[in-house]
């Protein structure tokens, strides 16, 4: 009795609208069950042929969706020393050191915005604003970084992206939320703007600098057009680009490419797929603590920006 | 001496009547401006920390925004930024004209732009509807993860997915022929391009799109529901009645904002299949510019139509907050 009132209490809080009669509520379930499928079963098919071994792939035909014989032939070679390899250590650096750059320049910046009625604050929130509106283009955004030199050097894949104008914003927002009085408060003490930015602001946003650390560096992994106009040079190709180059363009790898020193690859269609989970193994490892802290940070930015 | 007076004078009148009181209220202000260096002086820490982000909003969205005059230039690589020489409108002919492989990007930028707000704008607007009819709250937040996850996949990560689905040698067509069965030309097809494309949005951003509508659905009033049910509203009519109204701010902010994006495409997506497919089927503005100027070194022409491209976005976004605000929506901003 208590169970079926509490039930139908839980209900009436959750569900406004009535419970929805059965063969409506497996037409929900066989449509989302299919959605789900449609997101999952690509990766495990591209996860179970970069383990499947020659044998299996070659009778497959190029796709396997369970392996029989796990071999890790794949991935020993990509990490063999060659391209993929290289391409992973420019991953992880323009990464690792982009979302640093974009971290410090955008919290300082953000601070210094959230201070209303210093000198140029007002017009410079206007400028931050105002770019969200329009898209520089992309021949004079080409010609700046080439008249800055920046042509073939990784700060190319950095600095044009470093600064984004709605993270900018949504840590404007959460700075504001601080309460004033610990502010004012040491402001009196005599602690300077860069001391309350370092040991009172900073602390208290820890989970919200999180989120947009994450975002920066989910954006610079992600990131292939950059690197694909302001890179000449082949060497010093991040992942997405040899991705694509080997998997979307579909180039025949060779060994020489992989510095393996064997003639005798494991199949293409495997390396390919180690290719693929190795670019998206990165983002699964930092998904669920984006997914804990997104809807929050994406709805602040929407209701206050 | 006389300030002295004056001060005494209105604290004793303040004692003896109010009206002499507001008087002394309504003397100028004590509040003084400071000069502007010295309010630099004061803000000087301020302003060095916005300097660096300053220095990178110039340099990389305003730089370029006066870069754009290279539109009016027979841009020359090897010449300073500013010395090519002029050509007035000459650059803007191929828009002017029709140049054929202009329209040709043009119409097919519009043919996307149509298919996608019809099938891609209303579907995550159907999601939402069915995750917030679900009476699992656990089983809801599972969908959730499942769902949003291809949203933080780059596109190379989502092409190479679809090739390995639907290529000659993927999923489905391993299937098909150890079914014995007919294969697919899919990836590659120019008549399927437009199909391809919109199934890649929907399948990357259906899910996480959802956040919004999932949130402005949370926020309506359940007792609007209840009133609705005492009326003897059936389930349909409640969702017309109520759920729809009760989101109609949010999709009408996003319709703007896709709307002001009419121009833009897919970019990236489509630039990495575009080999296989062919200019004449996926060919959008986008690439026109990516195409013609850096890679055809036709510099002067593909800035002007960026610049044209540009510009027509913002008078978009205008036109259509505008409109929002006639309908007396709040839009994306109020002036």
């Amino acid at each position: 009795m208590t169970t079926s009132t509490g039930r139908a209490q839980r209900g009436s809080r959750h569900l406004p609208i009535d419970a929805p009669p059965l063969s409506m509520r497996a037409l929900k379930a066989i449509v989302l069950i299919v959605l789900c499928a449609a997101v999952i079963l690509p990766f495990v098919g591209i996860i179970s042929t970069s383990l499947a071994d020659r044998a299996q792939v070659t009778a497959s035909g190029g796709f396997v969706l369970l392996p029989t014989n796990v071999s890790l032939d794949s991935y020993r070679t990509i990490f063999a020393g060659g391209v993929v390899s290289r391409a992973l250590m420019v991953s992880l650096g323009v990464t690792i050191v982009g979302t640093a750059v974009s971290l410090a320049v955008s919290t300082l910046f953000a601070y210094a915005l959230s201070r209303q009625g210093s000198f140029g604050q007002k017009p410079m929130l206007m400028l931050l604003l105002l770019s969200l509106l329009f898209s520089p283009g992309l021949i004079p955004s080409y010609l700046v970084v080439k008249e800055l030199g920046l042509l073939d050097s990784y700060w190319a894949l950095i600095l044009p992206t470093a600064l984004s104008a709605f993270n900018v914003i949504v840590l404007r927002a959460f700075f504001m939320g601080i309460p004033a009085e610990l502010i004012d408060s040491a402001r009196i003490d005599g602690a300077g703007h860069l001391m309350v930015f370092a040991r009172i602001v900073l602390p208290l946003s820890k989970a919200v600098l999180a989120v947009i650390g994450l975002f920066y560096a989910v954006g610079y992994w992600n990131s292939f057009f950059n690197a694909l106009i302001y890179l000449n040079d082949t060497a010093k190709w991040p992942l997405q680009l040899v991705l694509r180059t080997y998997v979307v363009n579909n180039t025949e790898i060779a060994a020489t490419d992989l510095g393996s020193g064997s003639e005798n690859l494991p199949p293409q269609a495997s390396i390919q797929m180690a290719i693929l989970v190795v670019t998206i193994v990165p983002i699964l490892i930092v998904y669920p603590f984006l997914q804990r802290h997104f809807a929050k940070g994406v709805l602040t930015g929407a209701v206050k920006g | 001496m006389s300030r002295t007076d004056s001060a005494s004078t209105a604290s004793i009148a303040v004692s003896a009547s109010p009206t002499l009181s507001r008087a002394a209220l309504e003397a100028p202000p004590p509040r003084r401006r400071l000069a502007w260096h010295a309010r630099i002086a004061r803000d000087r820490a301020l302003l060095l920390m916005a300097a660096p982000g300053m220095l990178l909003l110039l340099l990389f969205q305003y730089l370029p925004l006066a870069g754009n005059i290279i539109a009016f230039q027979n841009y020359l690589p090897f010449l300073p930024l500013g010395q090519s020489p002029w050509v007035g409108l000459e650059n803007f002919t191929v828009i002017v004209n029709g140049d054929p492989a202009f329209l040709n990007a043009l119409r097919n930028t519009l043919v996307l732009t149509l298919v996608q707000v019809v099938l891609v704008f209303p579907a995550p607007i159907a999601l939402a509807l069915l995750m917030n009819s679900m009476l699992s709250e656990r089983l809801k937040r599972a969908v959730q993860s499942v769902l949003y996850l291809p949203h933080f996949l780059s596109w190379v990560i989502v092409v190479a997915i679809f090739q390995q689905v639907l290529g000659g040698s993927g999923m489905l067509n391993s299937f098909l022929r150890s079914q014995g069965a007919e294969t697919l030309s899919i990836i590659g097809n120019p008549d399927l391009f437009v199909a391809l494309l919109t199934s890649q949005v929907m399948w990357k951003d259906t899910g996480w799109a959802t956040i919004l509508f999932l949130a402005a659905l949370s926020q309506i009033d359940t007792s609007l529901y209840e009133a609705a049910k005492v009326d003897g509203a059936s389930r349909m009519r409640q969702v017309w009645h109520v759920t729809l109204p009760g989101i109609r701010a949010v999709v009408i902010l996003l319709l703007i904002l896709r709307l002001g994006d009419s121009l833009t495409v897919g970019f990236e997506q489509i630039i990495l299949q575009q080999g296989g497919v062919g200019l004449a089927a996926s060919e959008v503005l986008d690439t026109y510019v990516y195409n013609n100027g850096i890679v055809g070194g036709q510099w002067g022409v593909a800035a002007a139509v960026g610049l044209v491209k540009g510009l027509v976005g913002v008078a978009l976004v205008v036109g259509a907050n505008k409109i929002a605000h006639l309908l007396g929506e709040n839009g994306v901003y109020r002036s």
